[in-house]
């Protein structure tokens, strides 16, 4: 974890009676009691503490929902159908369009009902909860939803805070009382809050509500990364914890609590993948009133012909005749559309939303992406993005926590520039040490542990109370602290020997190498913050003598102690950075009585302060933090993730580009990088960092400079390039101090950073990191990005990039709360992206074409046979067979397919990256895969039509010579449709199941039985029979099944062809030689190569241990044939 | 296969154009054409050819060898609209409904061949759009399932052909007003005597049409009595309980009836009019020689530029003879085995190297 952002903080000014009113503020009067009777109270309105997260009630789910629903295009045009149907007389009932819309908008009423329960169940859980109220001396117990702005409330130890609250007085008589907001954002340690000064001596019931005061503050607002305010306020959600009770004074209730601002922010994504449908959409779209319109107009240019627009034996009515023309017209023409509105399948967003909606689980049930220590696997969030998975272009990665464990353990130390390692648990613990022990040495020493001991926020717990954090088995208690670092530290002084024992009334205590007790006074903590990156305790010795110990990062406390004493520590601290440890210095200094009486003061003063708080604490830190002297430094390593190298070089096969941000140093994160290998030995280093650019005056200009050096140098494509930028220099870049050519740098930037393979942003701030994923999100062509990690300092990047993926880690569950996708580790990225990211992108990719396939050969049949009816809009098809067509015939199969398939096998995809290259850039929805299937249901679709046409020229069909009519022609028509779309897609198919099969001929098998059991009943309530036994008969014609057979394998032939064609090329590819298929999968590896690996992405041989002797060698000696790679590929 | 000798009197023909001719008058282009529904792209004609001559014919004799051993190939098809002025139907041409005694005409032609088994006889209409959405839907299936109710109140679909003068009619609407009237007659001409052909009126319909979707209304009394307080449709010249003598093809279980009602697929089309059974094994069921077609023209195609014909043809077990089919399949066939002689000769070429190099994809 970076350190310590609170991601709640609390940033309303609350400032106790006797400021003036301001617009923009809300006046809270504490317990309803106006400070004056002169005083005009004026009752402000404020809402109710009722959460409301659900969208709809009882009464208005009903039209809610349906105005929602009709607002997404689709519905609204099945809408608009279906009401020219019931109004125009059209050749369609209603019903064939108003069933198939119908069920879409009950699934998806049905289904966003049940969420909607879901949630109104979890707000009365809160809204119901029992709370106290102080009232008239007395407590009275209400409802949650019940509490007003005002009202004074009591919280209990290991309640969560109803609303928030100003806290006013607490059990403890210093006013103080902790809290936890593991609810909120999964930091389980403890924070204190304070109570207002005036009134922590209120700490009755009576006393309290004597209490007069009114309370102003600022109107609630939902900025969450307002620096921090006063340390009064208690949020809703928040958890009270080791302090007996506390009375608060509610100042913001329901939905103007910072917890439910909050959670409204979050805005829906979409995926690329929709914005293709809609696309193709308006092609169809197009294509449907083009069709409509030539219709129109041949019908009229037809029907200029007065024997065929009322031949004596078809008269129009009455009614017709008398309409005008241009109402005819019309008419008409919605009639056409109508007639051909399947074209636009209705049922695709339906379908769409349910393999989504399935799909996710194969994401949470992969058994491979859970996780032994946690006990958990994949959390997914929403189902909308599963495809983007398979997109990704960018991929923005945290370092600590994400890459890395963020288990910290203590490896070295130094003191005085001498290393102290490693020293196993033993009391005396200093033998193995490098240098010698000076003569002040021992001292220096147990200075340097007790620093260590001393300096820092953590707590102890016994450990039954503390939920899963860094357990300490054979101790009663734990450690707990926001920082993994902190215990890492005093975990690693522990095993010099000097162990915290926690700190009890202000004093803390250790055992010391002697197992004797100290005991120290503390007196302040200045805390740390990202900006000084340094921390402070101030403490006061059992003999009177006042200590400041300070720990920081170097380059904050090197300039702030004597510059003699900094070259040995330097040195150990730069090569330990190298290592990739995350290195801190300790300082410290004694201050006389006076200096710290100067210093207490002017703490007191700027906490207290009212204005410009912020400033005038840092003033205060800056000038007691100065004049030190060093100790020493500390190594913590961070390990790294397994496999996370592994992860991170297929991303790199897979062609996506591996930025790193973070807010760790620049020489932590570049050696991590290393370790990861995101660099290369081999690649060339850009830097654009405070060393580089300097700290002068002239520092912008000197950027500039960098940056056009960076720009026109020639970039070879064999060369790979690595961009390092830090927070400092990359604000310079995007918030210039003149605007002055800005953007035109901005730019330039930009373009270094795309033709970079790996980027490191270190010392970033949570906000600029989602700059950075804005920034490049925005570039021309707007690739996909996605951003993973695991802290609460990630969640913007995780909100900001397309796909946000949370890690389950130690920081709690902020960010896997907030993410689209949660994952226990950064290696089950590969699989995520790799594998399930690929697969689903070309099920749905195949799902989308498919069903804009079948539905073209599906109704131009309908269209052509207009041209044999005399533009009469006589459709093709019963009603029940256009009806059930989309939802019934064909629907599961291409389901099933798209959850199910499989085109290339799980492992392979994982182990090859460079599939993933084949379907980037959306390429399996881009214009040519279109038009391939959109000629594909054309040729089809002609095929159906002409084919059954010519067998109609037949004067019969039936061996008794009996004749067929117009529905038996559709019918045929429609049966070879049914079959071939159903047979294509099982052509398609590459994994089946037996539920493939069971759709697959199930679909079939269904069609026959329905249409003999349509066919073979009189139905009492239809105004036409005119299917009565037209399938039976149909099937008794040997000449109609001949054709169905044949028109189906032409039909098909195009497309088996094609995959006869596909294998005679990819065996003959794979005869040539210079395979690529076979690169990476490691199957074909000789028995004594298990332990080598190929490296796709580079076509190397890696010699991973144990692999024996030089890997060229054995590439071309032990390779099988055909498949030796030249020398130069070899890298 | 055998062709047929060039009939007397055109010897100018090439000699294996099958010539179902009409004995006189007509010139030949316009006996044996078939128009087909195909106006706005073009006329396509196919005319009647007996199959020997190229490839593709020999090939679908092949094909339907075991069914048919002889020509004639084709069904026989006589044009009998009389739009030209030789024909001897030119005089019936603008007939109207209500024309009587009704107009007649012969048609004299000669069978090159004789048809050896039972042969079919249809009544074909060109131009004739059945498959109208307006017509096609303009009946009411319950009336002629032999419901009371919507006897006497028939469907709206029925406009405007629902009621006439205040009474529902029965048959309602367009495709039942429209059925079509001609009468055909068939003699077999031999030494100057007329032979009447049996035709066989009953098995012309689907079973079930005949047997469930159409029936009479139900109650006692005769058909009159039944069809009491309806009116004949406006074009019939008798109701339709007076559809036929034999109670079992009356009304609306009537099979010509029940025929016409099952609206065609395209505006070209052949409705079954009458089967010619086959009396006995020695004889086959048409002789060779000179036939008469009788027509009481009544049904008037002219107004709408449509034709009519008759057809008489053979049926094997796959139906009627369509080259259709035959030319798809073997078509198909040998394109597909064209396909795999060229994919076989690529994969022994290319195949035979990457045994060596086995991998798994």
């Amino acid at each position: 974890m970076e350190q310590g952002l609170l991601p709640w903080p609390p940033l309303q000014r609350a400032l106790c009676a006797g400021e003036e009113k301001r617009v923009g503020t809300r006046t809270v009067v504490v317990g309803h009691r106006p400070v004056s009777e002169t005083d005009a109270y004026v009752a402000q309105k404020f809402c109710d503490n009722r959460i409301v997260s659900s969208k709809y009630t009882l009464w208005n789910f009903l039209p809610k929902n349906l105005f929602e629903q009709f607002r997404r295009i689709a519905n609204f045009y099945f809408l608009i159908i279906f009401l020219v149907q019931v109004i125009v007389d059209t050749p369609t009932s209603p019903v064939t369009s108003g069933l198939p819309l119908f069920f879409v908008i009950t699934v998806t009423a049905i289904k966003q009902g049940y969420e909607d329960w879901l949630r109104h169940r979890a707000d009365n859980e809160v809204n119901k909860s029992n709370v106290f109220i102080v009232e008239n001396a007395k407590q009275v117990q209400k409802e949650s939803e019940k509490i007003k702005v005002g009202d004074i409330v009591e919280v209990k130890a290991d309640e969560t805070f109803p609303c928030d609250l100003i806290f006013l007085a607490s059990s403890s008589v210093d006013g103080t009382c902790y809290v936890t907001t593991a609810s909120l954002d999964g930091e389980s340690n403890f924070k204190t809050h304070y109570a207002v000064r005036d009134t922590t001596v209120l700490c009755t019931d009576e006393a309290i509500d004597a209490l007069t005061a009114t309370i102003e503050c600022e109107q609630p607002q939902p900025d969450l990364y307002k620096s921090l305010g006063p340390e009064n306020l208690l949020l809703k959600g928040a958890t009270l914890k080791n302090t007996k009770k506390i009375y608060g004074v509610a100042v913001y209730t329901g939905m103007e609590t910072k917890m439910a601002l909050n959670y409204q922010g979050k805005s829906q994504k979409r995926s690329a993948v929709e914005k293709s449908i809609n696309a193709f959409l308006i092609v169809y779209l197009c294509i449907l009133l083009s069709k409509a319109t030539v219709c129109t107009t041949l019908k009229y240019v037809w029907q200029s012909n007065p024997f065929n627009d009322e031949p004596w034996y078809n008269e129009k009515t009455k009614k017709e005749r008398e309409t005008f023309k241009v109402l005819r017209m019309f008419t008409d023409f919605l009639s056409f559309m109508v007639l051909f509105n399947f074209i636009i399948p209705v049922s695709m967003y339906v379908t769409v939303e349910m393999q989504k909606f399935l799909g996710s689980f194969f994401i949470s049930w992969d058994k491979e992406m859970y996780d032994e220590e946690i006990k958990e696997g994949a959390l997914v969030n929403t189902s909308d993005l599963n495809e983007e998975l398979g997109q990704v272009e960018y991929v923005f990665t945290d370092k600590t926590g994400t890459l890395t464990e963020n288990s910290m353990e203590f490896i070295e130390c130094c003191i005085d520039g001498h290393k102290y390692k490693d020293c196993i648990s033993e009391v005396d613990g200093f033998s193995q040490t490098d240098g010698p022990l000076k003569y002040y040495g021992k001292s220096r020493e147990e200075l340097f542990l007790r620093a260590l001991c001393l300096c820092h926020t953590v707590q102890i717990k016994e450990a039954d109370q503390v939920d899963g954090l860094i357990g300490h088995p054979e101790h009663r208690y734990t450690y707990i602290s926001s920082s993994p670092d902190e215990i890492a530290l005093v975990k690693g002084a522990e095993k010099y020997g000097f162990t915290f024992l926690g700190l009890e009334n202000n004093f803390m205590k250790i055992r010391n190498q002697k197992n004797e007790m100290e005991t120290y006074q503390l007196l302040h903590v200045l805390n740390f913050d990202p900006v000084r990156r340094r921390m402070s305790v101030i403490v006061r010795t059992t003999t009177g003598k006042l200590l400041l110990f300070c720990k920081g990062a170097d380059s904050s406390i090197f300039p702030r102690v004597q510059q003699e004493e900094i070259q040995q520590t330097k040195v150990h601290v730069d090569r330990n950075a190298m290592d990739g440890y995350r290195t801190l210095c300790v300082a410290f200094k004694e201050l006389t009585q006076k200096e710290y009486d100067k210093i207490d003061r002017q703490l007191n003063e700027a906490k207290m302060a009212l204005q410009d708080r912020e400033e005038k604490m840092a003033k205060v830190f800056e000038d007691t933090e100065a004049d030190m002297h060093l100790i020493g430094a500390t190594a913590v390593e961070d390990r790294l993730q397994e496999q996370s190298a592994e992860t991170i070089e297929a991303l790199h096969a897979a062609g996506m580009k591996v930025w790193v941000l973070t807010g760790d140093k620049m020489e932590t994160a570049k050696s991590t990088c290393y370790a990861c290998r995101l660099f290369q030995t081999s690649t060339e280093l850009l830097e654009l960092t405070a060393k580089t650019v300097g700290e002068s005056e002239r520092k912008e200009d000197r950027l500039h400079e960098l940056l056009m050096e960076y720009h026109k140098k020639s970039w070879t494509l064999s060369q790979e390039y690595g961009l390092i930028i830090d927070g400092s220099t990359l604000s310079l870049i995007l918030n210039p101090s003149q605007d002055s050519s800005s953007s035109n740098y901005k730019n330039i930037f930009l373009q270094i950073c795309l033709k970079c393979t790996a980027v490191l942003c270190c010392r970033m701030a949570p906000l600029q990191k989602a700059q950075i994923v804005r920034m490049v999100k925005n570039t021309k062509g707007s690739p996909i990005t996605l951003s993973i990690g695991d802290g609460a300092n990630d969640v913007s990047m995780i909100l900001e990039a397309h796909v946000g993926i949370g890690i389950k880690g130690k920081e709690g569950r902020q960010a896997s709360r907030n993410s689209d996708y949660a994952v226990p580790k950064f290696k089950h990225l590969r699989k995520l992206l790799l594998a399930h990211g690929h697969l689903y992108y070309v099920r749905i990719a195949h799902l989308v074409q498919y069903f804009f396939y079948k539905n073209l050969c599906f109704i131009l049949p309908q269209f052509l046979y207009q041209f044999f009816c005399g533009f009469s809009q006589q459709p093709l098809y019963d009603a029940a067979y256009l009806t059930m067509y989309n939802i019934c015939f064909t629907s599961l199969p291409i389901l099933a397919y798209s959850l199910l398939e499989q085109h290339i096998n799980i492992d392979t995809l994982t182990a090859d990256p460079q599939l993933y290259m084949k379907v980037s850039d959306n390429a399996m929805l881009q214009w040519k895969p279109f038009l391939y299937w959109t000629f594909l249901g054309a040729f089809e679709g002609l095929v159906f039509f002409f084919g059954v046409y010519f067998l109609f020229q037949n004067s019969s069909l039936e061996d008794n010579g009996k004749v067929f009519g117009n529905w038996t022609f559709g019918t045929i028509v429609f049966t070879v449709l049914v079959f071939t779309v159903t047979l294509k897609l099982a052509l398609d198919t590459r994994f089946w199941t037996w539920m493939n099969h069971f759709v697959i001929w199930g679909s079939l098998a269904f069609y026959v039985f329905f249409s003999f059991f349509w066919g073979g009943v009189i139905w009492p309530f239809l105004k036409q029979q005119r299917m009565y036994f037209v399938f039976a008969h149909m099937l008794t014609s040997v000449s109609t099944w001949l054709a169905i057979i044949l028109l189906i394998f032409i039909s098909l032939f195009p497309e088996i062809l094609l995959i006869v064609l596909k294998n005679i090329k990819e065996k003959s590819h794979q005869g040539h030689g210079a395979s690529t298929a076979g690169v990476g999968s490691p199957g074909w590896l000789p028995a004594g190569w298990h332990g080598c690996r190929i490296c796709p992405g580079q076509r190397w041989l890696l010699p991973c241990q144990p692999c024996p002797g030089p890997a060229a060698w054995y590439w071309q000696d032990q390779c099988p044939p055909g498949l030796t790679l030249s020398q130069e590929t070899m890298g | 296969t055998e062709q047929a000798p060039a009939p007397p009197g055109d010897t100018g023909r090439p000699p294996d154009r099958m010539t179902q001719r009409l004995l006189e008058g007509t010139p030949p282009d316009h006996q044996t054409v078939l128009e087909m529904g195909f106006w706005s792209w073009g006329v396509v004609t196919l005319q009647n050819e007996c199959p020997g001559n190229t490839l593709a014919y020999s090939s679908i004799s092949f094909f339907y060898s075991p069914t048919v051993n002889d020509c004639p190939f084709f069904p026989l098809q006589i044009d009998y609209t009389g739009t030209e002025p030789s024909s001897p139907c030119n005089k019936c041409l603008n007939v109207s409904w209500d024309s009587s005694p009704p107009c007649t005409c012969t048609i004299n032609f000669t069978l090159e061949h004789s048809f050896e088994s039972n042969v079919f006889m249809y009544y074909g209409l060109s131009n004739f759009y059945q498959n109208h959405r307006r017509y096609v839907k303009s009946r009411d299936d319950s009336q002629l399932n032999g419901d009371n109710a919507s006897l006497l109140n028939p469907s709206k679909e029925c406009e405007p052909y629902r009621t006439n003068e205040d009474k529902p009619i029965a048959p309602c609407g367009a495709i039942a007003n429209s059925m079509f009237n001609d009468t055909l007659e068939l003699y077999r001409i031999d030494n100057d005597t007329r032979t009447p052909i049996t035709l066989i009126k009953k098995g012309i319909a689907w079973w079930t049409d005949k047997n469930v979707k159409f029936r009479n209304p139900t109650g006692d009394g005769n058909l009159t009595a039944l069809f009491q307080g309806t009116t004949k449709p406006v074009n019939w010249p008798k109701p339709v309980y007076m559809l036929d003598s034999e109670p079992d093809n009356n009304g609306f279980i009537n099979e010509d009836f029940i025929v016409w009602m099952r609206t065609a697929a395209l505006p070209t089309f052949r409705k079954l009019y009458r089967l010619i059974e086959r009396k006995n094994n020695l004889q086959p069921t048409l002789q060779a020689g000179k036939y008469s077609l009788d027509i009481a023209y009544n049904y008037p195609v002219h107004s709408f530029d449509g034709r009519k014909r008759m057809i008489l043809s053979t049926i094997s077990w796959m139906g009627g003879k369509n080259p259709f089919l035959g030319i798809a399949y073997i078509t198909v066939g040998s394109i597909c085995f064209f396909l795999g002689v060229v994919l076989l000769i690529i994969h022994h070429k290319y195949g035979n190297r990457n045994t060596s190099a086995d991998i798994p994809n």
